[in-house]
């Protein structure tokens, strides 16, 4: 069908340039720091460091907030988009606007105000103890955590879907409805898989940066849970270790390819399948 | 009548979710007419931090330079991005795949390692400052452009664009007729992340910035010590108040055209 | 034709960027004669005193700042930009000078050397043995601050941190060294020891006490204890003041047992080629108005025996920013760089932040 575009692929090469001149090369770099000891001697023991107890419990914990903030986005975002596209107030670039525009803010600025809403004497649990509800203490918790994590990536779950969700012709959603479809079929049959895309773009964008966003972690965690992040961050600027730093960075990244590359197979299968279903 | 349940439900949601997302915002808003100069005591009402952000030339260059990177990193990814997603797509398999491991290793990297592999890299041939920091820019926000033009780029209508051409349009009249039309929400939404991503990085700038070089990122990273000046939220509280307003415009534009668009048809 | 000419065009606008890149100034590597490059902790310099300096020598200053000394290490080692002139902190000015990264200043042609007291020049000699190398900026102790109107008792140990009492109201300082050197002091130990029994059982203290740690911050610790959500943290002596200023009932106590004083001084890197430029700013760093702006803009102890003088009554019988020699008695100055130790250090703190 690529009658006039067969030879498109061919725009893709400026960024095949860019990415190796920017990051294939440092990666290489990293590379070499990872599988050099001090010494200067080729050693395997600083990507092997993962499986150092205190290593695999902060990537068992990145895990954890990463996947529970991944979840959470997904449950907060697909209502969201499809109360947006019903509604659809002000057409999609407000929509986008109204999704953006916080994120414009600092993000420092905003964790340091996430940590005043959360303390314990913060203005969270001046509100509800006004409303009779007591208060909650959930300041320098994991739940802190997760709410910054949450709050600093559900917009790069959102805008993917809503761009996917919002293609989707209404026809096909009201002929389905003509048909009788009940509003969780036609969800489950037209909506999600239609927008399966969006949520592989949205999955990526908050799965991955959320593991390593270890600022989050010392603001809104207290310093008393560390992320996989925070390890690779004290290894190379305060331990100064740049060897281990990069070679425990080249293990996240080892295991989120492994990970990601079952997630892309799985998609490519429901690609098929949905090209035999049309 | 169950219509306008779901209705009254989606807006109840959507007003939720914009609490959750404003609520921070909020905060900052408030902070920047406290008297105090500290964060955690409201010591009543004032605009001195308006004022002395006026006179305050080195806030007002470092938000020149944050916006000068993110425009100009986010317009190039946007160029580059959307070229490469359209290359992507038509990819065989196995390239195809090559290609997003690619595309996701800026973002798989901390930022911490990233920064130092640039700033490493890059002083092998030219001297940080602006340049250095607004390449390194561009390479953490390509990835995000081609994700967000990808998905529309594999829902793209191919049969339009061939349809134009076979009706004599020239290759590069139709592919700006046709094929970015059905691109532009994604570019638009990739644009505006890349602009964000910009905006909020403060490590891979550290790293790769030249000396005197400052964004309103690295400058609220070194106030963070002796605690936050108050010109910082106040300049949020610009900032924030000339997008929404200039939102509110533009809103009334798109409702405006929308409905003589409904006139048409 | 259509790829070809936007492969065309955007090869086009990348290798103009790149070339341009490469075309910039070279002046940003090396430093220009007549420009300084100057790197120093975030908020530790009066802007207004950058502005006078090039105002009357017509030397320009290229300023850039940084958080923790660990970080300046990392950017300067790296070469990436051609420092002149830094301020770091004690035990990180001694490893630079071990590794031979600073040149000695000719402190006799400055003219406002005799400002800087003598107590501060034998402070520096734990780092600096001959006083050839650095001078001192500001200086500081560390201890605790507390809320008066929670802790009844006055505070006069570390104890208060390790005895359980006010579980779950400590913020301790997220930074290894500051957190093994109080709990040290504790223990009755020299906060530069090396002794690896010594520190398993500061590390054993560290974990005990980590559940009644509310949270380890560095930034913030201020804050909290100002906005009530704990009822003491440890901080350093400058923070203190800012934290009375912001709320009456907070008191600042460096504990009996002592604790560490730390000076941040300045050093001329071995890089500099306008040595002379150099040690124009340093002298200029001494004059009597430049170190009231400075005190006055960060209001941490400083060394400038001047600025008391041209201060309030009130401000000089300030305690906290004017502290007795006494109080310092019991301290010691950071001087610890043996890399064996660091590492065991950066290892159990990581082991604790696990646990």
């Amino acid at each position: 069908m690529d009658k006039y575009l067969n030879k498109r692929k061919n725009l893709a090469y400026p960024y095949v340039v860019w990415s190796v001149g920017f990051t294939v090369i440092p990666l290489i770099v990293i590379l070499r720091y990872a599988l050099l000891d001090r010494t200067g001697a080729f050693t395997l023991s600083n990507i092997l460091a993962i499986v150092d107890p205190v290593n695999l419990k902060a990537l068992i914990f990145s895990l954890e907030i990463a996947g529970g903030c991944t979840l959470i986005c997904i449950l907060l975002a697909y209502p969201l988009v499809l109360a947006l596209k019903r509604l659809n107030f002000g057409g999609r670039r407000s929509t986008i606007f109204i999704l953006i525009l916080p994120m414009w803010m600092n993000f420092i600025l905003k964790l340091l105000a996430w940590q005043m809403i959360l303390s314990s004497n913060g203005i969270l649990n001046l509100v509800l103890s006004r409303m009779g509800i007591g208060s909650i203490d959930i300041s320098n918790t994991y739940i802190s955590i997760m709410i910054g994590v949450v709050y600093d990536y559900l917009p790069y779950m959102v805008l993917p879907l809503y761009d996917a969700v919002s293609a989707i012709d209404d026809d096909i959603i009201e002929a389905a409805e003509d048909l009788g479809a009940k509003k969780l079929t036609v969800f489950g049959r037209i909506i999600f898989p239609l927008s399966i895309p969006g949520l592989m773009s949205g999955i990526t964008m908050v799965f991955v940066p959320s593991m390593t966003s270890f600022v989050t972690a010392d603001i809104l965690g207290g310093g008393k849970l560390q992320l996989v992040g925070n390890i690779i961050e004290q290894e190379f600027i305060q331990s100064m270790d740049w060897n281990m730093g990069a070679g425990l960075s080249v293990a996240l990244m080892i295991f989120v390819l492994i990970s990601m590359a079952f997630t892309v197979e799985k998609h490519e299968q429901s690609d098929r399948q949905e090209e035999t279903a049309w | 009548m169950v219509d306008k349940l779901t209705d009254f439900i989606s807006r109840f949601y959507v007003a939720i979710i914009a609490v959750f997302l404003y609520a921070p915002i909020a905060v900052l808003i408030v902070l920047s007419f406290n008297k105090s100069r500290s964060r955690v005591v409201w010591e009543g009402f004032t605009l001195d931090w308006y004022i002395s952000l006026i006179h305050n030339r080195q806030i007002q260059s470092a938000l020149m330079t944050t916006l000068a990177l993110a425009f100009l990193s986010a317009f190039i990814s946007l160029i580059i991005g959307t070229a490469a997603a359209l290359g992507i797509s038509s990819m065989k398999r196995r390239s195809h795949r090559t290609m997003m491991v690619l595309t996701n290793i800026p973002m798989l990297n901390a930022d911490i390692v990233t920064g130092i592999a640039l700033m490493l890299w890059m002083i092998q041939f030219m001297p940080l400052g602006f340049n250095s920091v607004l390449l390194s820019h561009i390479t953490f926000n390509i990835p995000y452009v081609i994700l967000a033009v990808l998905p529309k780029v594999k829902m793209m209508n191919l049969s339009i664009y061939n349809a134009g051409r076979d009706l004599g349009a020239g290759p590069l009249r139709a592919f700006f007729m046709l094929i970015l039309p059905q691109l532009k929400d994604g570019m638009l939404s990739g644009f505006f992340m890349a602009f964000t991503m910009s905006m909020d990085d403060f490590v891979i700038t550290y790293f790769t910035k030249g000396a005197g070089v400052n964004t309103l990122s690295t400058m609220i990273y070194g106030e963070i010590r002796k605690g936050i000046k108050p010109e910082m939220y106040a300049l949020s509280t610009i900032i924030f108040t000339v997008v929404f307003g200039v939102l509110l415009v533009a809103n009334g534009n798109t409702i405006g055209t929308k409905e003589r668009k409904r006139g048409y048809e | 034709m259509n790829k070809k000419f936007c492969v065309a065009v955007i090869s086009m606008v990348l290798t103009g960027l790149l070339l341009g890149g490469c075309a910039e100034s070279p002046a940003s590597v090396s430093s220009a004669p007549d420009t300084l490059t100057v790197f120093n902790y975030g908020e530790y310099m009066d802007p207004d005193v950058i502005e006078m300096f090039t105002k009357e020598t017509g030397i320009k200053i290229k300023y850039e700042e940084a958080v923790t000394p660990e970080e300046m290490y990392t950017k300067y080692k790296a070469g990436a930009i051609q420092y002149d002139l830094l301020c770091t902190s004690d035990y990180m000015l001694k490893r630079l000078i071990e590794e031979g990264e600073l040149q000695e200043v000719d402190f006799s042609s400055f003219e406002y050397k005799d400002n800087i007291g003598d107590k501060y020049w034998e402070f520096s000699k734990a780092f600096d043995p001959d006083n050839k190398y650095t001078l001192p900026y500001f200086w500081g102790t560390i201890g605790i601050l507390y809320d008066t109107t929670k802790v009844k008792e006055p505070v006069h140990s570390w104890d208060v941190l390790f005895n359980g009492e006010y579980a779950g109201d400590i913020i301790m300082q997220n930074s290894v060294r500051d957190a093994f050197m109080i709990t040290e002091k504790y223990l009755g130990y020299s906060l530069n020891t090396t002794d690896k029994e010594e520190i398993q059982n500061t590390y054993d203290t560290l974990l005990k006490q980590k559940p009644d740690v509310e949270a380890y911050l560095v930034d913030e610790a201020r804050d909290e204890v100002v906005a009530g959500n704990a009822a003491m943290a440890v901080v350093y002596s400058g923070e203190a003041y800012l934290g009375h200023e912001f709320n009456e009932n907070l008191a600042y106590v460096i504990p009996d047992e002592g604790s560490n004083v730390w000076l941040d001084s300045w050093g001329i890197t071995k890089n500099c080629a306008n040595k002379e430029a150099a040690s124009k700013f340093l002298d200029f760093l001494c004059r009597d108005d430049v170190a009231l702006k400075n005190f006055e803009y960060i209001y941490y102890l400083t060394p400038n025996e001047t600025v008391k003088g041209q201060l309030d009554e009130e401000l000089q019988n300030d305690k906290t920013l004017f502290p007795d020699d006494k109080e310092t008695e019991n301290c010691e100055v950071c001087t610890l760089t043996d890399p064996e130790t660091n590492t065991l250090l950066n290892d159990l703190w990581k082991e604790l932040k696990a646990n």
